[in-house]
């Protein structure tokens, strides 16, 4: 009983923290106060949900007694106000409503705050995953790189600058929605991404980041539904989630071409098919929907023999026009080498400036692995594994590097 | 929330043409005319070019008076507006309403959040 509650307690943050925590900086106007509240009500969980039982709805126990703690917060500063009378600050009232309620687009108010221009860039994303993707701070910092000290800084600054410049908690109206789309779509991504492949971890999915972008994505594509490109980001996501569960085998992990694709998720496919067509019918074109294409020719093959790899190169040179990245080039050149032309597609990717890049060394051993030239292959593997973070990434090099031995 | 827009251009030493001339005026017009209708006007002042600014320092009690202004930048404070918005993304809507451009050569607007002082007793 007391390991379920506390599991239920951790689930519900897990699932929830986003949607939550949306709701109370609605409510009460600050990111502190709402951080705060959420904080006092899983804690108050903890203690009492083992003991009177997990409750029916815990998402909106959680919103209840969160609520709760921030009107006596709010009594608090009127009381603390009220004391210092001659040295009163103009600060605005805080009215809280009688009963909290989640409004469905709370969270995309929260991106759109956390993604706003006036935020430095580098707090913009960090704020994002701490707050709609329920991260701590050490696990962005480790995402990025950075000292936590550093990283808390910027956070307090960006939080510090939305109270004190008044960064208003909403949906941008018409004239700004597009320019301020790209970001919020790429901040989505970002998230699909994290938990698609945990920088570094044990676990190399973290479902319930993925889920979330996933939803994001969908709240996104019905706030804005004429807008080709949220329907192209909705459905890379759903394509790429659909080979979730075959990904990794035995905490091992495995490649499109080695993956079980009668046990990828038809549903999420079909979704997402669906979006690709209706998106490329509509323009203009983007990157997301190129991107989307090119999982759907992935989806649609039966085996992995089967692939339109000649299709997906030609994709590739699309997306080029809009993210002529060198990380976009060496997909390219892997689509033209695995469409049959191995030596060109070696040639291409021997032009890149890609050295630091763990997976531009996989990518060229993989090419040399067929080739038959096995000891470059082996090179490349030992290359790709000394810049490699994730420990099933690591584990899947040195796999590869032994069978070359062979 | 009173916010203050501060407007950096370019200093020219060439006179404007009075084509120019007049699209700066009028841009400044429709903005003073619109934010008077709303009541949102608090204050816009235009500033002499900074061959007429005086820096004063006051350094252990003692004034060090120089020439210019504090800083020689590329861009200088020309002048500024203030206005009462509910918001950031209404100041910013204004900021991009203001001109601060003379002869092509760009400019700013830097928006800044007035503090409220705490009230006097």
């Amino acid at each position: 009983m007391t390991v379920d509650a506390k599991q239920a307690v951790e689930a519900v943050f897990r699932e929830q923290s986003g949607r939550i925590i949306s709701t109370l900086i609605r409510i009460s106007g600050s990111f502190d106060w709402a951080e705060e509240a959420m904080q006092e009500a899983f804690t108050s969980a903890l203690i009492s949900w083992p003991e009177k039982g997990i409750p029916q709805n815990p998402g909106a126990w959680i919103v209840a007694a969160a609520h709760r703690k921030l009107i006596d917060q709010s009594r608090r500063e009127r009381t603390r106000r009220e004391k210092q009378d001659s040295l009163e600050y103009e600060t605005q009232a805080i009215s809280l409503p009688e009963a909290p309620m989640s409004l469905p687009d709370d969270r995309l108010r929260l991106i759109f705050t956390c993604r706003h221009p006036a935020l430095e860039q580098g707090a913009q994303v960090a704020l994002t995953l701490r707050t709609l993707g329920g991260l701590t701070t050490t696990e962005i910092a480790k995402a990025f790189l950075m000292p936590e000290p550093t990283l808390a800084q910027r956070l307090v600054r960006a939080k510090r600058k939305i109270r004190d410049a008044r960064i208003p908690y909403v949906i941008p109206a018409p004239g700004q929605l597009r320019e301020r789309l790209t970001t919020v779509q790429a901040v989505i991504y970002l998230i699909f991404n994290e938990g698609y492949a945990a920088a570094s971890g044990e676990h190399l999915v973290r479902r319930d980041l993925c889920a979330e972008a996933i939803r994001l994505g969908r709240l996104l594509s019905e706030l804005l539904p004429d807008e080709p490109e949220n329907m192209g980001l909705l459905a890379l996501m759903l394509l790429h989630d659909s080979r979730r569960e075959t990904r990794v085998r035995d905490g091992q992990l495995v490649t499109l071409e080695d993956q079980e694709r009668s046990c990828w998720d038809r549903s999420q496919i079909r979704e997402g098919l669906r979006l690709v067509e209706a998106a490329l019918q509509r323009r203009p074109l983007g990157p997301y929907q190129l991107q989307a294409a090119i999982a759907a020719v992935h989806a649609e093959a039966k085996t992995a023999l089967e692939t339109d790899w000649y299709q997906i190169a030609r994709l590739y040179e699309k997306l080029f026009a809009f993210n002529n990245s060198a990380v976009v080039a060496l997909n390219h050149a892997a689509a033209v080498a695995m469409s049959g032309a191995l030596q060109e597609g070696l040639t291409l990717m021997d032009n890149l400036d890609l050295d630091r890049y763990y997976l531009f060394h996989a990518a060229r051993a993989d090419i040399l692995r067929r080739m038959n030239r096995p000891a470059e292959a082996m090179e490349a593997y030992r290359k790709a594994l000394a810049l490699a973070t994730n420990r099933v990434e690591q584990e899947f090099l040195e796999r590869r590097l032994s069978s070359c031995l062979n | 929330m009173r916010y203050m827009f501060l407007i950096y251009s370019q200093e020219t030493t060439e006179s404007l043409t009075p084509e120019e001339m007049a699209n700066v005026y009028s841009g400044h017009a429709a903005v003073l005319d619109e934010a008077a209708a709303k009541r949102i006007l608090l204050g816009a002042e235009r500033l002499r070019p900074t061959a007429s600014a005086t820096t004063v320092r006051v350094d252990s009690g003692k004034a060090l008076v120089t020439d210019g202004p504090f800083a020689e930048t590329k861009e200088q404070l020309a002048g500024y507006y203030i206005l009462e918005c509910a918001h950031l993304d209404e100041a910013m809507e204004w900021a991009k309403r203001i001109p601060t451009a003379c002869r092509g050569g760009g400019g700013c607007i830097e928006i800044r959040p007035i503090d409220d002082l705490p009230k006097r007793a």
